[in-house]
């Protein structure tokens, strides 16, 4: 699957560029907005990351130009402004999600994954590791061929973990994902832990053929067992 | 008080002082040329009397006034050298009006025939009470007759002057930096009116460009500072990843990462926080804050269940505003936020919601807080590692974006009510 990720900032392009490798996915890159409109108009990509501040042009300028050449490359618009005015722009142009920066890259892969899966699958699939199934369109989750009954929070933690398997997901990332922005300020993302507990229990009593780890006070991890 | 009715009532004082000064002064002019007039009569008619007595000698037979106007008497040599021209003001019986009146008299002497004769001519005199009485009811109508005209002089002329200041104090009133209208042309051949209308044209220009100028750099900052942090934050994140780290090791990271965390929430809230205050919040809809309430209290339910604190929503009323959805969001999120945190086991975190109003209870300290200081930015009860101390402040700011009120009381728990009107 291949990957463009077009951001100005070196450091950033080559942090993101890094991460999505380790995902096995075919990463390219572009800094400036020629050699985006070069790369684009050449190649398809199942998913593009794009920032909207580039040298030599804007980034909606980019996705228009996609557009008009009628290219349904998956379009994640990256941007700091994190205005209301980008994000409309932007969708409104046709970009498949946007995510305003500082993001985990946690959540990028999340978003990555889901555009990809989007436009290979039509949107109705599953993701399975080990003998646990999730099955994204009806929200349910199976160990083994038999029913996970989750709520509506554990399903969206576990389904989190799933798709960042083997990754680590720090509890800001986990806390921002499932309860949204809003919850930024909290004083702490403690009571994630007892949302984890929970959610082991129902996993290892229902011999699920995976674990979620603790890293250090920092996150979780999901390994296949 | 307005200009026009000020210059009225400064001109109404004015004449109040000037218009006596100038009449005293008009009143004693023209009673000495009264008598100096009345003088040259009595004079002119001693002449023509002592003519008369040099052919007709009846003349010497008048010795009281009766219906004439001259007496002449004989007197003697000795009195004569004493006697000069005298004018005199005396009173005289007028019949007509039944009492005494003041009139002017001549006193003289003339010789004929070696004989010596007093000859007194009078004229009827001005009654000086009548006098200034006159003078004082023509003066008061002057008075008001000029008071009158400076009134209306004031409302039509001034008023008609005036209109480009006062259309261009209009415009200026109702002006918005983030949605600024050109001025209309002046259209006023008065030169300080056109003065001003170019000086203020030339102020809200450089307003307008220093406002988004600002803008611009809001956005600018935060560009500049949300991508450093973001490169940071990925690279820790990748390096943990990596797998090579022991546990204190990813300990120290996880401090790192949670202070950048950090310091990119307060760069959001700081952001924000202008933006509301630089009214970038544009386009309003009706909110329910029933619906807000209710998936708030959800999404917070874990985080209050872990803090031992129970979360209970009153629904009194349907609650509406119009505002922009987001801002209503972060408003009842600070809130709701910030009644959590501020809280201890056990404790209690109510949202009420009425027609028109809200409430947030919590439990928490036993005493008061300031309620001046609690809106403030930066203020912190005590000092808490995560809190960002701008939660109430940006409360406050979009309370004051559209005009609602806010307020704080302590009533055996924290109320903070929000009133929407």
């Amino acid at each position: 699957m291949k990957i463009l990720v077009i951001e100005d900032e070196e450091e950033l392009l080559h942090t993101i560029a890094g991460s999505l490798q380790m995902e096995h996915y075919v990463v390219e890159t572009a800094s400036d907005y020629h050699t985006a409109l070069e790369k684009t108009g050449v190649y398809e990509y199942d998913c593009i990351l794009l920032d909207i501040g580039l040298p030599g042009g804007s980034g909606l300028q980019v996705l228009e130009a996609l557009k008009k050449d009628n290219k349904s490359d998956g379009v994640i618009i990256i941007s700091a402004r994190n205005s209301v005015d980008d994000r409309i722009a932007g969708l409104n142009l046709g970009a498949d999600d946007y995510l305003p920066k500082p993001f985990h890259l946690a959540e990028l892969h999340a978003r990555v994954r889901s555009v990809v899966r989007r436009r290979r699958f039509g949107g109705s699939n599953t993701l399975t590791v080990g003998n646990v199934t999730a099955q994204l369109e009806q929200r349910t989750v199976s160990v083994g061929g038999e029913d996970l009954a989750l709520n509506r929070k554990e399903f969206d933690i576990l389904l989190y973990l799933l798709t960042n398997k083997d990754r680590l997901v720090t509890k800001t990332a986990m806390a921002e994902h499932v309860w949204g922005d809003r919850i930024d300020e909290a004083d702490s993302y403690e009571f994630i832990y007892s949302q984890i507990k929970n959610l082991r229990k129902k996993l290892k009593d229902s011999n699920a053929q995976i674990e979620v780890q603790a890293i250090y006070g920092i996150g979780y991890k999901l390994t296949e067992l | 008080m307005k200009l026009l009715n000020y210059t009225t009532a400064f001109f109404a004082a004015i004449l109040l002082v000037i218009i006596p000064i100038w009449a005293a002064i008009f009143y004693y002019s023209m009673l000495a040329e009264i008598y100096d007039s009345m003088d040259d009569g009595l004079d002119n008619q001693k002449l023509l009397v002592i003519q008369k007595a040099r052919t007709d000698s009846t003349v010497f037979r008048r010795t009281s006034f009766e219906e004439g106007d001259y007496t002449i008497r004989e007197i003697p040599f000795q009195l004569a050298g004493q006697v000069h021209d005298q004018y005199i003001d005396t009173l005289m019986y007028m019949r007509n009006e039944d009492e005494f009146e003041p009139v002017r008299m001549l006193q003289t002497v003339f010789t004929q025939n070696n004989r010596y004769y007093e000859l007194k001519v009078i004229t009827s005199m001005v009654e000086e009470d009548d006098l200034i009485q006159q003078l004082l009811y023509s003066l008061l109508w002057l008075y008001l007759g000029l008071v009158a005209s400076i009134l209306v002089l004031n409302n039509v002329l001034l008023r008609r002057i005036w209109r480009p200041f006062n259309k261009l104090l209009k415009r200026l009133k109702t002006f918005r930096l983030e949605a600024p209208e050109p001025l209309p042309p002046a259209n006023t051949r008065i030169e300080e009116f056109n003065l001003l209308h170019t000086t203020v044209q030339k102020l809200l220009k450089t307003n307008i460009a220093a406002y988004n100028s600002q803008k611009q750099f809001i956005e600018n900052a935060a560009h500049e500072l949300q991508t450093p942090l973001a490169i940071c934050h990925n690279k820790l994140e990748m390096f943990i990843e990596k797998n090579e780290l022991t546990g204190p090791q990813l300990q120290q990271l996880a401090g790192i990462i949670n202070n950048l965390e950090r310091a990119s929430r307060l760069n959001h809230s700081l952001l924000l926080l202008s933006r509301i205050e630089n009214q970038q919040f544009e386009g309003a809809q009706k909110v329910s804050f029933n619906d807000l309430a209710r998936q708030l209290l959800d999404d917070f339910s874990e985080q209050a269940a872990y803090k031992e604190v129970t979360l209970h929503l009153q629904e009194e009323a349907p609650c509406t505003a119009t505002m922009h959805p987001d801002l209503a969001s972060v408003l009842l999120t600070n809130l709701v936020k910030n009644a959590i945190v501020h809280n201890h086991p056990h404790g209690l975190v109510q949202v009420v919601l009425r027609k028109g109003a809200l409430e947030v209870h919590n439990t928490g300290a036993a005493t008061p807080l300031d309620a001046e200081k609690i809106f403030t930015r930066f203020y912190k009860e005590q000092a808490s590692n995560t809190s960002t101390g701008l939660g109430l402040a940006i409360v406050k700011a979009i309370a004051e974006l559209y005009g609602f009120t806010l307020q704080y009381r302590y009533e055996q728990k924290h109320i903070i009510a929000l009133r929407f009107s």
